[in-house]
């Protein structure tokens, strides 16, 4: 099967492109690096052939300088090897408000001699900025199709799709670097006319956000909003629909099936779970079908749902990477740089697209750091949901706490392993795109991709790992493993030993987990300590995965060493001291 | 008439252009500037510097770029 590859500079539209013309969504944003694997699709053409369609992370030039970069070099070496029997062909996505630097990477694919076309995209937004393309110049001078394109309103795509029968390979040229620049310097001269326009608002809001003076205090403004707006539709949305969806609906259904398997036995047991006083209390019941449906879709969705619709929204109006620019100065003293902020606010909802993120840092340096890092001090929606869930309910005070030692560590490890690690952080150089106004359709439909992904592969790891800690405590097993963890539970962390059982349930899920400490009566010193413990400990079992992919074995244990060496030394420090 | 000075573009001040003379700097940083549109002969303005040694924020055609302030102090410009 021929395969169309979709490659340029970073945030120039390349998935936009992809969703549309596969169908599938992808995740889009406004920062250069969201896309860091190439995805894979299929398209029909018009004449009903099928083709593949590759989304390739964005690359600035063929030579590269991180692994998101890399993937897209290894797949255009694959397809030049092999694409030119089955007749691949590249789309070259070019950024029409930035021509002059996208060229670049326009005459080094050109020089690969695959089949090309140019889609010339954002084209709206070039001729709003007052830039004028002479689009038959520029055509005739490379010597391939180009074609004006809006990725987001479909403009242009009918006529981008059937130039891809005619798209051929262009006359090889070689240069050097020097003669490159020189060339497109002509180029652009010839094709390209800028009017000039005055400052717009959001350019003005752009460079707010940057100076320290102005830029400071709106990061602690939007830092303050989202937190507060995620908390009041997440609460929002527990309160007024997901509790009384259980509680007026879910709820009668239950008891009937609790009366009908004769409300105690084995299944009873796994299924419902235990009553207390005839009543069920969702968090303590530990059933499948009570406890094992509430903590996803009751507790912890509504949180995802929030998290999800204001990171979007930060997402795709181009402010992290502004972001990016204001935390640089702290991130350095960690051993990261600026950027790595964006795969740390990604870990906040769920760790796993956080660590494939940090595919956007140049050396293998920073992503042990970062991934390390994000597996211990940053806790996942879900987890975050059920802490605030568990805990809440004692005040914000052992809320905050939790959240300050986790900070707190992961600062003081970030240091040491910046001090002890050997190389150093490279500097930051990254691309500001201009604020765009969130597509609100995007928003919603990458909302709703999100959510079902976790419904998908959250919720059936939660079913399953209700019914393993009911199978587990049916056999006994528990009781031999909390006897044999005492010294440390106990000895170190000030827990009752049977918290042993939620750490190592806290290896499937994390939500999972917390739900387990509410049956132990736990003081709040002692779930603080539980919670500050299970937030640091093991990465959950999907997190796992994706590390030992990222990292490789060997870097993936030294940072499971860090972990748990780091959770205990913090979690008994807290005992102790408090 | 006005002196030319040939400055680093790290001790521009904000709001103020210049002319990329040169970049001094190793083969990796030069390409990665270039590919990201700092390229000799191109006029650069400076928007903003983060305090503490912090990236410098630079305006170039229509692209806004950030870069840490030890690679601003390699790029030598003209004003």
């Amino acid at each position: 099967m021929r395969k169309i590859l979709l490659m340029g500079n970073p945030n120039v539209g390349k998935s936009v492109f992809f969703t549309r013309l596969t169908g599938t969504q992808v995740m889009t944003s406004n920062y250069p690096g969201t896309t860091v694997e190439y995805i894979r699709g299929f398209m029909l053409l018009p004449d009903g052939e099928k083709v593949e369609i590759i989304d390739v992370p964005g690359t600035y030039t063929l030579e590269p300088t991180c692994k998101a970069e890399d993937v897209a070099c290894e797949m255009l070496k694959e397809s030049v090897v092999e694409g030119l029997k089955r007749g691949d062909v590249v789309v070259n996505v070019v950024d029409a408000t930035n021509l002059e630097r996208n060229l670049n990477l326009t005459l080094e694919l050109m020089e690969k001699g695959v089949p090309m076309v140019v889609a010339l995209n954002l084209w709206d937004e070039a001729r709003h900025n007052g830039i004028n393309i002479d689009l038959e110049k520029l055509s005739e001078w490379l010597g391939i199709p180009v074609v004006p394109t809006v990725g987001v309103t479909g403009e242009g795509f009918a006529r981008l799709i059937a130039k891809l029968y005619s798209a051929r390979a262009p006359k090889a040229r070689k240069h050097s670097k020097e003669q490159r620049w020189k060339e497109i310097g002509e180029l652009i001269g010839m094709v390209q006319t800028i009017e000039h326009r005055h400052h717009t608002f959001l350019e003005w809001l752009q460079d707010l956000t940057i100076h320290p003076k102005t830029g400071i205090p709106v990061a602690v403004i939007v830092g303050y909003l989202s937190f507060k707006v995620i908390r009041f539709i997440g609460e929002g949305l527990i309160a007024y629909v997901f509790d009384p969806l259980f509680e007026f609906i879910y709820t009668p259904m239950i008891m009937q099936a609790s009366n009908w398997l004769g409300s105690t036995g084995f299944w009873h047991d796994i299924l419902v779970g235990k009553l207390i006083g005839g009543q069920i209390d969702y968090v303590q019941a530990f059933g499948v079908l009570t406890t094992g449906l509430y903590v996803p879709l009751a507790m912890v969705l509504p949180y995802v749902i929030s998290f999800y619709l204001i990171l979007g929204l930060l997402e795709d109006s181009g402010y992290l990477p502004r972001l990016a620019v204001l935390m640089d100065n702290l991130l350095h003293r960690v051993g990261l740089h600026g950027f790595a902020i964006v795969p740390t606010i990604l870990g906040f909802g769920c760790n796993v697209p956080g660590i494939l993120a940090t595919r956007i840092l140049e050396s293998k340096r920073e992503r042990f750091i970062a991934c390390t890092l994000i597996s211990i001090g940053v806790p996942c929606a879900a987890l975050q949901a059920m802490i605030i869930g568990v805990l809440g309910r004692h005040g914000t005070l052992p809320v905050l706490a939790v959240y300050g030692s986790l900070a707190v560590t992961w600062l003081v490890l970030g240091l040491v392993l910046n001090r002890t690690l050997p190389g150093f952080s490279p500097e930051l150089l990254l691309e500001i795109p201009p604020y765009r106004m969130p597509p609100l359709k995007t928003v919603w439909k990458k909302l709703w991709w999100r959510i079902k992904g976790f419904l998908r592969e959250a919720v059936p790891i939660v079913l399953a790992g209700v019914f393993v800690v009911n199978i587990l405590y049916v056999l006994g097993l528990f009781e031999a493993l909390a006897n044999f963890t005492a010294p440390v539970i106990t000895g170190l962390l000030g827990l009752p030993k049977e918290a042993v059982t939620s750490i190592i349930i806290g290896f499937l899920r994390k939500d999972v987990a917390v739900g387990m400490l509410v049956p132990l009566g736990l003081s709040v010193k002692q779930l603080v300590v539980a919670c500050i413990v299970l937030s640091m400990f093991f990465p959950c079992i999907a997190t796992f995965i994706v590390l030992i992919k990222e990292l490789g074995w060997k870097d993936m244990l030294k940072s499971t060493a860090i972990m748990v060496v780091t959770a205990l030394t913090v979690g008994s420090l807290i005992n102790f001291l408090f | 008439m006005t002196e030319r000075a040939i400055i680093k573009l790290v001790d521009l001040k904000p709001g103020q252009e210049g002319r990329v003379v040169s970049i001094d700097g190793g083969n990796r940083i030069v390409d990665r500037l270039r590919a990201l549109g700092i390229r000799e002969g191109l006029t650069v303005k400076k928007i903003s510097a983060m305090i503490l040694w912090g990236p410098v924020s630079v305006k170039i055609g229509s692209t806004t770029l950030s870069m840490g302030h030890g690679m601003a102090s390699k790029i030598v410009v003209e004003v």
